[in-house]
């Protein structure tokens, strides 16, 4: 699906700036003054700082304000995705293709080396789900490349628990959040000292809601997985909300398997997101959709409707 | 679209998060399944209305206690603007987390029962506010519905509030007050029958009024270097630029520039935005610089205009909140940190810790405890350059960072 015009990265920076040598004032956006902000202190002030890439549109957001931050330097740091092996797969194309083009490094690590390590057992039955799951490896992860920050993509607008993060977050050894004893941030003076042993998580789009995410999208023409836009899929329908018909999602034998038009508004492991009708092929459609929603995005997450404290109780044992 | 920046102060059970919660409830911020999960929880705790409260209240322990612990962030959007609420706790124990909501803010809404009026909670609320300089303050004198609706309760409160403020420092502050109800709605977005005698705007209405500008308003222009970004490839071989956010005022091209400490001076060269360049960028910008001479610059050094030197200097008296259980002493180390600057400081002396309520300072005191606010003297192992907190927000205002723990114990105004 052709949706987006040519990418950015790969103009070349020296004809870039020539064709781009403007003479006006730089238009300030503050979120993304802010964000921008944010990486730099994070690669001042760690010293192996990853980036958590999921191939949502978040994380891509992310990925495109890494580059403003350090340009024309290279984004100063790998990306790491945790690979539930449940992912969608115009994702994943996606995914390596833009590392590609970033000549940037990818770290992936696999739940499904989790599972077969013993370190965590699979779900099972017909709300089973390896978002949980993913903890462990990200944990592992962190752990085996010795990195002292992890860059994410959470907004503080997606969950209540989300909503008291902080920009720097520290976490314990084990990776746990202690929500009741979070430091202050004041000001823009973000303290990133840690102890042996601990690791920050990093927000640098703390403050953005989804609606921010797709305008800022749709207005830097930023290159997005087709799944976020309408297409024709094999889906079955399952408490109210729609499941894609693929072999990593369970079935009961009496769900009917349909084709609807649809689109994702997340993209999670494909166990745990369901999708939304929809007729919006274009981004300025989809801003548009977000706009009219009455329905909050995480509305269409199963893992978060397991309990109201879900995702807080995730969160202090390391989700991210 | 512009953003505007807000903290909500209040004591225990006045109301505040039903506030916020009404506001995303009557702008339609609420969605239909967050609004599904208010309207079940409030009726599983045998309410027989709306807990708005709920929509705010995110942990476990908030919701057990019905009250708010943290500094919870909320987003909503108007026609003209987004609104970010910092909803700050109202316990004493808590006055950090109020210091930190309100540090980000541009406009600070502090609630009074209108049953209690002003009250000892009230007095500290104002004096942190007062203390931040933060610029627009609406008093929202809230539950109205449970004096009904009498002017004169209103008045009598208003008035009690305008002594205090006659008391403060910072006289320069834009205070609002407005009689509201925050669990019936009363002019929080729709404009209040129970209320003829009140011809201002509604909460939300006032809000839209105001103009939307970064905390750190207009000053002296102050660029603290964040890195040196040096991407050493073919194109950019001799590329040397300095990233930062511009604070204060606007920074141009041929702009004449002196480097704080080292006193170097020079000429910006380029402002790179991304892949662009530009002439011009304002205050707020997260940008990349060039210089036309060669300097030895780092991450902690301060751009700023020639003509508008800051004090550069290795000792500074400030106002200082703590944050911290363990005590602030003199003679302790911490790490000062001012923006992107980290200098090891020692505490040279604590003389005296200010009353919340306005009544002058306990010259006696030579500590500061959890949540008090005193005179600090600090000596630097490096000369820092700083402003004063009344000239320049970012220049003027630091954190304490604990050399054992990392842990930021407290935040300094400079006087």
């Amino acid at each position: 699906m052709e949706l987006v015009t040519k990418d950015r990265n790969t103009i070349d920076p020296l004809e870039a700036i020539e064709t781009h040598n403007n003479t006006a004032t730089l238009a300030i956006n503050p979120l993304e003054s802010e964000a921008i902000y944010i990486f730099r202190e994070v690669v001042a002030q760690f010293e192996k700082p990853v980036l958590l890439f999921s191939g949502g549109k978040d994380s891509i957001t992310l990925v495109r304000l890494a580059q403003k931050a350090f340009y024309p330097s290279k984004i100063p740091f790998p990306l790491l995705h945790i690979d539930t092996g449940h992912n969608f797969p115009e994702t994943i194309a996606f995914r390596d293709k833009l590392v590609k083009e970033l000549g940037v490094e990818l770290i992936v690590r696999y739940v499904q080396d989790s599972i077969d390590q013993g370190k965590v057992i699979e779900e099972k039955g017909k709300y089973a789900s390896r978002n949980s799951l993913q903890t462990t490896t990200l944990l592992d992860a962190l752990e085996e490349f010795k990195f002292d920050a992890a860059i994410g993509g959470a907004r503080r607008d997606e969950e209540k628990a989300r909503a008291k993060e902080r920009i720097f977050s520290v976490r314990d050894d084990f990776g746990q959040w202690d929500e009741k004893n979070q430091r202050p941030e004041l000001f823009d003076h973000l303290n990133g000292k840690i102890s042996l042993g601990q690791n920050v998580r990093v927000f640098p789009i703390s403050n953005w809601t989804e609606l921010d995410v797709w305008s800022y999208i749709a207005k830097e023409k930023i290159e997005i997985p087709s799944i976020y836009f309408a297409h024709t899929r094999k889906t079955f329908v399952r408490d109210g909300m729609i499941w894609s018909a693929d072999d990593a999602v369970y079935r009961e034998e009496d769900e009917v398997v349909e084709e609807r038009l649809v689109r994702f508004r997340t993209v999670g492991d494909m166990s745990c997101t369901a999708a939304v009708l929809s007729d919006a092929v274009t981004l300025e459609k989809v801003v548009e959709e977000i706009r009219a929603s009455t329905i909050s995005e995480r509305g269409a997450r199963i893992d978060d409707k397991r309990s109201e404290a879900a995702m807080e109780k995730r969160k202090q044992q390391g989700y991210f | 679209m512009e953003v505007l920046k807000i903290a909500t102060a209040g004591s225990v059970d006045d109301g505040k998060s039903t506030l916020i919660g009404r506001i995303l409830y009557d702008t339609q911020s609420l969605t239909t399944d967050k609004l599904e999960a208010i309207e079940a929880k409030s009726k599983a705790n045998g309410f027989d209305y709306l807990d708005f409260s709920l929509a705010t209240d995110g942990l476990v322990a908030e919701r057990e206690q019905g009250i708010t612990i943290d500094v919870a962030h909320i987003y909503f959007s108007s026609k003209t603007k987004s609104y970010i609420v910092a909803d700050t706790p109202g316990h004493i124990e808590y006055t950090r987390n109020m210091v930190t909501g309100a540090s980000t803010s541009q406009a600070s809404i502090i609630l009074v029962d209108a049953r209690k009026g002003v009250i000892e909670q009230t007095y500290r609320h104002f004096f942190i506010n007062n203390l931040l300089r933060v610029k627009d303050i609406i008093v929202a004198i809230n539950k109205m519905d449970l004096v009904d609706f009498s002017e004169s309760i209103y008045e009598e409160i208003k008035a009690d509030f305008q002594e205090m403020i006659a008391k403060s420092e910072y006289k320069e502050q834009n205070i609002t007050f407005i009689p509201v109800s925050a669990l019936l709605g009363d002019n929080v977005v729709a404009t209040s029958e129970n209320t003829p005698w009140y011809s201002g705007n509604t909460l939300l209405d006032h809000l839209e009024g105001l103009e939307a500008q970064d905390v750190y308003e207009q000053s002296h222009m102050r660029f603290p270097v964040q890195m040196v970004i040096r991407p050493k490839q073919t194109h950019f071989h001799d590329f040397r630029g300095y990233a930062g956010k511009i604070y204060g005022d606007d920074l141009e091209v041929g702009d004449e520039i002196t480097v704080l400490p080292s006193l170097t001076t020079s000429r910006v060269k380029e402002i790179y935005f991304f892949d662009q360049k530009f002439d011009k960028a304002g205050r707020g910008s997260s940008c990349t610089i060039t210089l036309e001479d060669d300097l030895n610059i780092s991450r902690g050094d301060m751009i700023v205009k020639n003509a508008e030197r800051p004090n550069v200097g290795k000792q500074l008296e400030a106002k200082v909140c703590w944050m911290d259980t363990k005590e602030l002493q003199p003679g302790t180390q911490y790490f000062l940190q001012s923006g992107s600057n980290r200098i090891l400081a020692k505490i040279k002396g604590v003389s005296g810790v200010i009353h919340t309520d306005f009544s002058g300072e306990d010259i006696t005191a030579n500590s500061l405890k959890l949540n008090e606010v005193g005179n600090v003297n600090i000596l630097m192992s490096r000369p820092l350059a700083y402003d004063s907190y009344t000239e320049n927000k970012i220049s003027g205002s630091f954190i304490l960072i604990d050399a054992h723990t990392n842990t930021t114990a407290g935040v300094g105004f400079v006087k």
